[in-house]
């Protein structure tokens, strides 16, 4: 049987010209692989990152914030609770956005052993999500927003296995056109100088938005000036930093945060592997014309 | 609401019924076209088979009308289940025997492998099937799958993956393709093929080593979900050794049932020649990982989690025992013990696959997720039609190379489906 094929190989050209063109491409491989981690420059003074600081000893547990993403949301309001909202949902979910969590804290002055912490989607300053989606249904907007847009949508879930706090939810029951649900950061409010829902509606100043810059001036400040009142902070490393920055008068782990995540930018360990593609494709492309050149042709002339 | 609860139930009725009918089909098809004169034990596929598909055509009308929230155990902390797990990487895993065999036949010229070329282009074809077949099911919006190509996101794992699967599954079809252009006699679409054979070769070989590290730098993201005995930021040279290992184990794995199911001889001298290489490999693997795995620490994880645990050390057995078999003067020689050493291999992999994507996942998800058998159906279903498939091939297509074109494949009529019960097991 004649399934000896007879491609062209690298016929065409001479060995000389060929083994240059390979050099080359080599080089230009390994100069994109130096390059190293681009990532998304977080601090751009003309397109500062919106951010939030969560000061939690100030919170009560009202639910406003809960309350006013769902208006945001045209889903119906909580209802009136003797303070503030509720029940509220209770976790995040396709539609539920942000809630508001209570933790019991063990060991905490009797006075307070509750503690309301709001969750909601991070908006990484270079988001996992983001990284990992290979269509850009998820992206930053200039304001720093981490959006969804649903028409880009494959459905692989990429997102909900990379975002380290497990934000992305799914719409499960939908057969057809399932959606990713998660925070968006009010962005059509604050691309039009307001602020976000849950922001205004907080009744007693435990949410402040403004930029990430500030905000983390702001929270440095209030630990510093009253050092007794504030114990930790977050979000100013986790992942090298998030947009919603925590303080609280308790630490961090008790409230739910998980404090063992790396603090650099996940997507880099990502990028380590995507930057070795060029070499790949370029070296072992080399070497397997050439060994073609040597063995493949001679055997196929047999 | 109800009148679609009704369609919802008259719809999967119909492509129960609709599966049943093709798993009967298949199995005529495999006997030859003929209906078993007498009882044996391979009737038991006539009855297998199409109960299977049916039960896999039910939870497919069921994921396009209520959603995988409906059929499946997959949750917002555990978005990633056996479809991922096992259809997708180790569908994959399971193909390298593809681009290895054509890679040693075509560019390194080691045309003593020729005989094995086909079936094991033909077995990284049906691999491929299973991940688009899962991946059609997984995907929230499967329309959108070709979307990569137009939205652009070069820092995705995804994103490349998709590519380069993709891409691979064209240079696939140009390996496939001479089997049916011979079958049909298209010879100038043939010469074609023929042509372009080299250039598409070495791309595969090129695709291939990007997208099989690939499926292990999915994971390198989650360093926090992870547990730490799984993850290492090795996982993608973890994922391309293992799958060279598994590509000439499976290769192994399925000349033995081809053999026995077709009732040919084994090409016993090309079988032996792959086992030799794969001892070398998994000492590679387990060579990096242990000092891997003593650099960051990771052997005191060993402990907390006792099902983790056993996972782990499941697959080191079933890599070190059949590597001291492979290296033993005696043992590498008997072309019986040879094929359960790949054997036991190929269930490593799948182990460590499984490990990745689904156990080392579990301790960081707030509940534990078991597949459901809509899942399972799914799976079982395109394994099933997987192994079908090949049988049809091998009995109506010039697989095996010593066949002249255009004489149908198998003598041995009924005993096609020998091999999918074979397989299957």
């Amino acid at each position: 049987m004649s399934e000896t094929p007879d491609g062209p190989g690298t016929g065409g050209i001479s060995r000389r010209s060929f083994l240059g063109l390979g050099a080359a491409g080599l080089g230009a491989a390994l100069l994109m692989n130096r390059t190293g981690w681009a990532g998304e420059t977080p601090e751009n003074p003309d397109s500062p990152q919106s951010s939030v600081l969560v000061d939690l000893t100030r919170c009560i547990g009202c639910r406003a914030c809960e309350n006013a993403c769902r208006v945001r949301q045209k889903r119906p309001p909580l209802p009136v609770s003797r303070v503030g909202y509720g029940p509220g949902e209770g976790r995040l979910s396709f539609t539920s956005w942000t809630f508001v969590d209570f933790r019991e804290v063990q060991g905490a002055p009797a006075s307070k052993t509750i503690f309301p912490v709001k969750r909601q989607c991070m908006h990484c300053v270079d988001a996992a999500c983001v990284s990992a989606c290979p269509v850009a249904a998820l992206h930053k907007t200039p304001r720093g927003a981490v959006v969804y847009t649903a028409s880009r949508c494959i459905g692989c879930r990429y997102c909900m296995i990379a975002c380290p706090f497990k934000v992305p939810r799914y719409e499960w029951n939908e057969g057809l056109t399932p959606r990713v649900g998660k925070c968006d950061f009010c962005d059509d409010r604050v691309a039009s100088g307001t602020n976000p829902a849950c922001v205004m509606a907080c009744p007693t100043g435990t949410l402040k938005f403004g930029t990430r810059t500030n905000m983390l001036r702001e929270a440095q400040a209030r630990m510093r000036v009253n050092p007794g009142r504030y114990v930790s902070i977050y979000g100013d490393k986790v992942v090298a930093g998030t947009s919603w920055i925590y303080l609280s008068d308790v630490p961090m782990e008790q409230l739910g945060f998980r404090v063992d995540l790396p603090e650099v930018a996940l997507p880099s360990l990502t990028w380590a592997s995507l930057t070795r593609v060029p070499v790949v494709v370029v070296t072992l492309g080399i070497v397997l014309a050439g060994v073609y050149r040597l063995h493949g042709r001679k055997a196929s002339h047999d | 609401m109800i009148e679609s609860a009704y369609l919802a139930i008259v719809l999967q009725v119909a492509v129960a019924l609709a599966a049943a009918v093709m798993g009967v089909a298949a199995c005529w098809l495999l006997a030859g076209r003929k209906v078993p004169q007498k009882v044996s034990i391979r009737l038991i596929w006539w009855v297998v088979l199409p109960i299977l598909w049916a039960f896999g055509g039910i939870a497919f009308v069921t994921r396009f009308t209520g959603g995988l929230g409906a059929m499946t155990n997959l949750s917002d902390t555990f978005p990633w289940g056996i479809w991922i797990a096992f259809d997708m990487l180790c569908g994959v895993a399971l193909a390298a025997g593809g681009f290895l065999t054509a890679g040693a036949v075509y560019i390194f010229g080691l045309k003593k492998f020729y005989p094995i070329l086909r079936p094991a282009i033909l077995t990284a074809y049906l691999g491929y099937l299973m991940v688009l077949g899962g991946l059609l099911m997984d995907l929230g919006r499967p329309y959108n799958i070709w979307h990569p190509m137009i939205y652009w996101q070069h820092r995705s794992v995804m994103f490349e993956l998709g590519w380069c699967v993709s891409l691979y599954n064209m240079v696939l079809t140009v390996e496939f393709l001479p089997l049916l252009l011979e079958k049909f006699r298209w010879h100038r679409l043939l010469r074609i093929v023929h042509s372009v054979t080299i250039p598409a070769v070495i791309a595969g070989c090129i695709l291939s080593t990007l997208h099989q590290s690939s499926l292990g730098a999915l994971f390198l993201i989650v360093p926090e979900k992870m547990w730490p005995i799984s993850y290492s930021p090795l996982l993608p040279l973890y994922f391309l050794i293992s799958a060279v290992a598994v590509g000439l184990a499976m290769t192994i794995v399925e000349s033995n049932l081809s053999a026995k199911a077709f009732q040919r001889s084994l090409e016993t001298p090309i079988v032996l020649a792959l086992a030799r290489a794969i001892p070398l490999v998994i000492i590679l693997l387990l060579t990096i990982r242990v000092i891997d795995m003593t650099v960051r620490g990771a052997w005191v994880y060993l402990l907390p989690r006792p099902f983790q645990t056993v996972t782990f050390l499941l697959e080191m057995a079933l890599l070190l025992i059949p590597t001291f078999i492979l290296l033993h003067p005696h043992w590498k020689r008997q072309p019986r013990t040879v094929f359960w050493a790949a054997a036991s291999v190929v269930a490593a992999i799948i182990m460590n696959r499984l490990d990745v994507a689904w156990f080392a996942m579990l301790p960081s998800a707030d509940n534990v997720y078991v597949p459901s058998w809509q899942e399972v159906a799914v799976t079982l279903s395109l394994v099933s039609l997987g192994v079908v498939l090949f049988g049809l091939a091998a009995r109506y297509l010039p697989l095996f190379a010593h066949h002249a074109p255009n004489e149908p494949a198998a003598a041995a009529a009924e005993l096609a489906l020998d091999q999918s019960a074979a397989v299957s097991e």
